[in-house]
């Protein structure tokens, strides 16, 4: 079986902080890690491995820095890694970059694809079923659980209010959650292969079939018009008076807010 | 699609579950309606399912001036593929400018495969929808980075322009019985296909303790509250408001609630739709877990308590006197809409 996992390099954003004083971003300092529910998608694929057996590829799409969770993929127990950089991808929306990663799995064959269900960068949950329907094969989003079954998986899959026990065929993708599975850590022996004994493949525009209208920043429909910080807030009133007209008042608040 | 120029109307994706439509379809019908107008054309629910011509009248009276209905038995139990095809024929037989969607676990699965499906753009989790005069296309404002940053997002060449907008973000329009709008049935052609899964089982979530973290509202309390026995009239107002306890530090060092309910940096960080903070006097631990609520009331007797710097509404009163009004009040308010 072939199994490839979507990985994505990301600022760890509960880290990111604001400049009080410019309201811009502080991006330095701040740790890049594996996305975390990539990084559920990947133990997903490794317990495959570890039960039925399988060869588990990681790819990721970014720039040459990427491949620090390439690496740390492959001390995880990946067989291999595939890094997709090229300026040409550069600036790509969800369209761009499902794009490009379904040629990049097109080429290199699968029964399972794993994303995780989003990026805590992004947050869009978007590029799993995106790349699902490029590739025209069936997607199941948010699983919480994953078995084999012949050539099916059996997927629960999590709704607000419920979750459906889904039987889908391979090939197919399947978006991960966080909840699925406490990911593995590096092992020292699988550390020093991934740095000293492993290759990362790397893959630009000319080794993927793929348009030019629809990749990097050119191919994206969709345009960042503009980008700011979210306006901290001011403190809001104060009042000191009776319980009726406290109580009075917190209810105009409310309905003035539509929360009742 | 690419753009052209006969694209015209607002579509909403009308979700359904187990034939009840969820609120967030209304809250983009008085979107749409909103952008509509500004446009100067309509808005369309699309009522995706299996026998659910009847829930048609209600998107009406919620302010769709036109309904189409989409009635499959593939459409049965959600699955992505048949409910993709049912959006995409919808789209491409009425050529809309823009469709609107749920980002609930359904429209953060359903409206990327459409979007693929369609070629065209797609903004998740937008929190602002605007129509830019100049250009006459939809300007979408969505969160990133993790909320620290907002970005403004057009699509400017492709239709329709795409956006799943959060439950709760927008405000759906008082119901308005006498409303008529059409109602048409349209047969999406749905053809069973190597993309179909199998939903085997459905399993609903019983009544769990909910995470602090997923409430929309949370009523917490601190050291002020002066005891477990007067946590009663913090469980009162959740239960009117439909929100949910937690508390900081100090309440759950005091053994008042439990480890898992605390909100500040030693415990979870939440942003609800609202916070209650009850008896908290505001330590920069705690504000740290929950300054991203969209809408702070503090009650504190001290008027000199940190936490009024973070309040949207600051009280100062006596939270054992006030709560109990409180909650008295809220439900006369419940019971006086639902007999509207």
């Amino acid at each position: 079986m072939k199994i490839i996992v979507c990985v994505k390099q990301v600022p760890d954003t509960t880290e990111v902080r604001l400049d009080p004083v410019k309201g811009t971003l502080i991006r330095e300092g701040v740790p890049s890690i594996m996305n975390p529910d990539d990084k559920a998608g990947l133990e997903a694929a490794l317990r495959i491995k570890d039960r039925n057996g399988a060869e588990v590829t990681v790819i990721t799409m970014g720039p040459p820095q990427a491949a620090d969770v390439l690496r740390e993929s492959l001390a995880m127990g990946a067989d291999e890694a595939v890094l997709v950089t090229d300026r040409a991808f550069g600036g790509a929306d969800t369209w761009a970059t499902s794009c490009t990663l379904a040629a990049a799995c097109g080429r290199l064959g699968y029964d399972i694809i794993f994303t995780g269900r989003q990026a805590i960068d992004g947050d869009t949950a978007q590029v799993g079923p995106e790349m699902a329907e490029h590739l025209n094969i069936p997607n199941v989003s948010y699983a919480a659980a994953i078995e084999t079954e012949g050539d099916h998986l059996l997927v629960k899959r999590e709704f607000e209010d419920r979750y459906h026990e889904v039987k889908v065929q391979m090939p197919c993708l399947i978006t991960a959650l966080a909840e699925l599975n406490a990911p593995r850590y590096m092992t020292p022996g699988g550390i020093f292969t991934a740095y000293r004994e492993k290759e990362i493949t790397t893959w630009t525009r000319a080794d993927l079939p793929v348009e030019d209208e629809n990749i990097g920043l050119k191919g994206s429909p969709t345009k960042v018009v503009k980008s700011f910080p979210k306006t901290v807030k001011a403190a809001g009133m104060k009042i000191e008076r009776g319980v009726d007209e406290s109580v009075q008042f917190i209810m105009d608040k409310l309905k003035e807010k539509y929360i009742l | 699609m690419n753009m052209n120029k006969e694209s015209h109307g607002v579509f909403v994706f009308a979700q359904q579950v187990d034939k009840t439509i969820t609120n967030v379809s209304y809250e983009l019908i008085g979107k749409g309606k909103e952008i509509a107008v500004e446009l100067g054309t309509k808005v369309s629910a699309v009522l995706v399912g299996s026998g659910i011509k009847e829930l048609a009248q209600n998107l009406v009276e919620y302010g769709a001036d036109r309904v189409i209905v989409i009635d499959d038995e593939a459409l049965e139990t959600y699955t992505v593929e048949p409910y993709t095809q049912a959006l995409t024929a919808a789209v491409t037989a009425y050529n809309p400018e823009i469709l609107l969607m749920g980002a609930t676990a359904i429209g953060r699965d359903l409206a990327p495969r459409v979007a693929a499906r369609l070629h065209t753009g797609l903004t998740a989790d937008c929190t602002v929808l605007e129509v830019d005069k100049e250009k006459q296309e939809l300007f979408m404002t969505r969160p990133a980075f993790g909320g620290n940053l907002m970005a403004t997002i057009e699509c400017p060449n492709y239709r329709p322009q795409m956006a799943t907008v959060r439950p709760g973000v927008m405000v759906k329009r008082l119901r308005d019985k006498e409303a008529s709008g059409e109602i048409v049935v349209f047969d999406a052609g749905i053809q069973k296909n190597n993309c179909y899964v199998e939903v085997q089982k459905v399993v609903k979530h019983i009544a769990h303790k909910i995470d602090i973290q997923d409430a929309k509202i949370l009523v917490s309390g601190g050291r002020g509250v002066g005891g477990k026995e007067n946590f009663k009239y913090l469980y009162d107002l959740a239960e009117a408001v439909g929100g949910t306890v937690s508390g900081s530090r100090a309440a759950v060092d005091s053994g008042w609630l439990e480890k898992d309910e605390q909100v500040g940096q030693t415990g979870k960080t939440v942003r609800p739709g609202v916070y209650f903070a009850v008896g908290i006097s505001g330590a920069i631990q705690h504000v740290a877990g929950m300054e991203e609520s969209d809408y702070i009331i503090a009650i504190n007797k001290d008027a000199g308590a940190p936490i009024f710097s973070v309040a949207d509404v600051g009280i100062v009163g006596d939270m054992t006197k006030i709560l109990p009004e409180l909650t008295k009040a809220v439900w006369a308010e419940k019971s006086n809409k639902e007999s509207l």
